[in-house]
């Protein structure tokens, strides 16, 4: 490398912007030119120079206030069609809440097996939870924090486990009430969906589980040990199966 | 959300984007403002000028596709001060132009240790270099911007980042000992 090249290359080995191999073809020309050495070595000079006189401005904490103040913020008439998915979301919503009510009137005297009765009333009672922005009356991922919650607020002690390992963390736990009866709403992740597991006391022998769809929701409906488990998402029911897999342990 | 990517609707943010922006660009305020203070020397004009660019990147944030918001932002900035310096101090910009002063690259590490102890002497050397200098020496001592953040930030080819620096350096050491003499006879 000749000097005139170091000389060209010289700031760009001092930003550790060169490949390696050009970057070690500099090295060797340096053990063998002191005088690129020392314009080497005057430029680090400059270089902490500058770092040490901390010239950098930063900006005043009022500016920063006074930008976060100023950004306009969005507004309703102008940009309607920013608003317009939101709201066909609601109008699919309230259509989603007309359907279930109807279905709902429909198969109250209608149907009489029971376990289809309440998977409705169940899905109807985890769009609620995710409609009212009210889906966790305690948040917390720890088993040991949302189970004593429910003491003193059910008269029954609902089986809490985090399956945060298997693809289900515990998100929290909520009451629900289903015909009058307080029960537990225990709240999982599933990727970017919501589980809902609703818990409450049966007289019922052990039952395998039932599940099937409603409005594009499943569940899964299931009775172990003097408890009725109905777990509801919008998740697959390979997912919702799994989950019930491991509740059931 | 999808909306902004076609470039329409300038100028209005809705909450999710509106957060994007505050977790995206908002947090390079400090490298909007200190670029604007050494584009401008003041602070004061440093703080008008990054605020007009942080409403004007808020603007045009539709137009921002992801990657580097600190580069995407300071470009911003760099034009903002310049425009704010053509308007206000015309003069100013007409020094860049008036390239290859010839002095003799002439400094020993030794003499640049003395010159360059001393804050204010820095400060006062870096501001007597024309913007164009002064800009990529601010980005790459100041902000550690990598060559590429700096020709996108610049306008300049990436091929001659390195040249630029190469040249700011020169004229930043040959504007610490042009300085040094007059200076110590003040001191003494």
């Amino acid at each position: 490398m000749s000097c005139e090249h170091a000389q060209a290359v010289l700031h760009g080995y001092l930003d550790g912007e060169l490949d390696a191999a050009r970057a070690s073809e500099f090295e060797r020309h340096l053990e063998s030119c002191p005088d690129c050495l020392s314009a080497l070595e005057a430029q680090e000079t400059l270089r902490s120079a500058l770092q040490r006189a901390q010239l950098y401005a930063t900006a005043p904490v009022a500016l920063r206030r006074k930008i976060r103040a100023n950004l306009p913020a969005a507004p309703r008439a102008k940009f309607g069609f920013r608003l317009l998915p939101v709201r066909w979301l609601a109008a699919a919503a309230a259509a989603a809440f007309l359907l279930v009510a109807f279905e709902g009137w429909r198969l109250l005297p209608s149907l009489n097996q029971e376990g289809e009765y309440q998977a409705a009333e169940m899905v109807d009672a985890h769009l609620r939870s995710l409609q009212a922005n009210h889906l966790t009356d305690v948040t917390s991922t720890d088993q040991h924090t949302v189970k004593p919650w429910f003491d003193g607020k059910l008269d029954f002690a609902p089986p809490v486990r985090d399956f945060a390992s298997d693809g289900f963390p515990l998100q929290g736990g909520r009451l629900d009430v289903l015909r009058g009866r307080a029960i537990a709403a225990l709240v999982y992740g599933r990727r970017k969906h919501i589980v809902n597991v609703f818990v409450w006391p049966t007289s019922e022998p052990d039952d395998s589980p039932r599940s099937g769809s409603k409005l594009g929701y499943q569940w899964v409906d299931w009775r172990k040990s003097g408890m009725e488990f109905c777990a509801v998402s919008d998740t697959s029911a390979a997912d919702l199966n799994q989950l019930q897999h491991l509740m059931s342990q | 959300m999808s909306s902004f990517d076609q470039g329409k609707g300038l100028g209005v943010l809705d909450s999710q984007e509106r957060e994007r922006f505050e977790q995206l660009v908002l947090p390079h305020l400090d490298a909007a403002f200190n670029l604007a203070r050494w584009l401008l020397h003041s602070r004061a004009d440093a703080e008008d000028v990054a605020q007009e660019a942080m409403l004007r990147a808020y603007r045009f944030f539709g137009g921002f596709h992801g990657g580097d918001a600190r580069a995407w932002l300071l470009q911003i900035v760099r034009n903002t001060g310049y425009t704010w310096l053509e308007k206000n101090r015309p003069m100013e910009m007409k020094t860049e132009f008036d390239e290859e002063l010839h002095v003799q690259p002439s400094s020993t590490p030794e003499s640049l240790a003395i010159a360059s102890d001393d804050r204010e002497r820095l400060t006062r050397a870096l501001e007597t270099l024309p913007p164009r200098f002064r800009e990529v020496l601010v980005l790459r001592e100041l902000e550690g911007c990598s060559y590429k953040e700096i020709a996108t930030i610049t306008a300049i080819p990436i091929g001659t980042v390195m040249s630029a620096l190469s040249r700011a350096r020169q004229r930043l050491q040959q504007a610490l000992t042009q300085r040094a003499p007059q200076e110590a006879s003040h001191e003494l």
